[in-house]
C-alpha cells in the first residue's frame, strides 16, 4: 500500500518535472513545478519527514513559487512569443549529457548502507513517538546544529539587504 | 524498503533539472530548474535520514533556507538585468563576450 502510493507520487513528480522543463510558456512551467514540489512533499511524508513535508508546501510551493510567478507576470512573460528552447544541436547535447549523468547516478539505486552506521529499522518512528514530529527535528537543530542555524539567519539577512539594493531603481 | 526507489526518483529529478538548465534560454525557467535540482537533493537527504539519523532532515532545513535566499537575490538580479536589456534570454546576456 505505502509502496504503491510512493511509486504513484514519484512517477507524478517525474512526469510533472518533465513537463516543467519542456513547456514553452514560463507560467505553465512554474505551475508544473508546483505539482512536482507537492509530489515531493508527499514523498517526504512517506519517508517519515512530516515536518519537512509541511515546510516544503509552505516555503517552496507557497513562498518561492509565488515569488517566481510574481516576477514572470511583472515582466509580462506569459504572452506567446518565440520559443526559448534551443535548436536540435542544443537539445541533442542536453539529452546526451542528461543520459550520461543518469548512467553515472544509476549505481546509487543499488547501494546498501553498511550496517555499522545505519540505525535499526523503525528507530526514526520511535524517536518521533518519543519527542514529537517537530521536536525530533528541533532538538538536533537547536543543539548540535545551533551555530549553522545562526549562520543561516545571517545569510537570510544578507539576502534581504541584497534583494533591496538590487531592486532599487538606480543600481 | 523505500530507499532505493527514493534514490532513483531523486536521480531522475536531478537529471531533468540539469537537462532543463542545458536546453532552455529563459533565465527564469533555468532558475526553476535549479530549484528542481535542490529538491532532488533534498529527497536524497530525507531518504537517507530514515536509516542514518535525523541529521539529514536538519540539513534539508538549511537547504530550504539557502534556496529561499537564492530565489530572492536571483530574481532581484533578473529584474535588474531586465531593466537594462528588456529581455530575459541568455542570448542577450553577452556583455563579457568578445565582440
Amino acid at each position: 500500500m505505502t509502496s504503491t502510493v510512493f511509486w504513484t507520487f514519484g512517477i507524478l513528480a517525474m512526469l510533472s518535472a518533465l513537463l516543467c522543463i519542456t513547456r514553452k510558456n514560463p507560467v505553465a512551467s512554474a505551475l508544473w513545478l508546483v505539482v512536482t514540489l507537492f509530489s515531493i512533499a508527499a514523498l517526504f511524508v512517506l519517508l517519515d519527514a512530516q515536518f519537512l513535508a509541511v515546510l516544503q508546501v509552505l516555503v517552496y510551493a507557497g513562498a518561492i513559487m509565488v515569488l517566481f510567478l510574481f516576477v514572470i507576470m511583472l515582466l509580462n512573460l506569459g504572452r506567446p512569443g518565440p520559443s526559448d528552447i534551443k535548436g536540435p544541436l542544443g537539445l541533442g547535447v542536453a539529452v546526451l549529457l542528461g543520459a550520461a549523468l543518469l548512467f553515472l547516478l544509476q549505481p546509487l539505486t543499488r547501494t546498501t548502507l553498511p550496517s555499522a552506521i545505519s540505525l535499526p529499522p523503525g528507530s526514526v518512528q520511535a524517536l518521533q513517538q518519543q519527542q514529537g514530529i517537530v521536536g525530533s527535528v528541533a532538538n538536533p537543530l537547536f543543539g548540535a546544529y545551533l551555530i549553522p542555524f545562526e549562520i543561516a539567519s545571517v545569510l537570510l539577512l544578507a539576502a534581504i539587504v541584497g534583494a533591496v539594493v538590487l531592486a532599487k531603481r538606480r543600481l | 524498503m523505500l530507499l532505493s526507489p527514493a534514490l532513483a526518483f531523486s536521480a531522475v529529478l536531478f537529471t531533468l533539472g540539469v537537462a532543463g538548465v542545458l536546453f532552455r534560454r529563459n533565465v527564469i525557467v533555468i532558475f526553476m530548474c535549479v530549484e528542481l535540482m535542490l529538491n532532488a537533493v533534498n529527497l536524497t537527504f530525507v531518504a537517507l535520514a530514515q536509516t542514518l539519523g535525523m541529521g539529514g532532515q536538519v540539513f534539508v532545513f538549511f537547504v530550504m533556507a539557502v534556496a529561499a535566499a537564492e530565489a530572492a537575490v536571483g530574481l532581484a538580479i533578473i529584474l535588474a538585468v531586465y531593466r537594462h536589456k528588456q529581455s530575459v534570454s541568455l542570448q542577450n546576456m553577452n556583455l563579457l563576450k568578445d565582440g
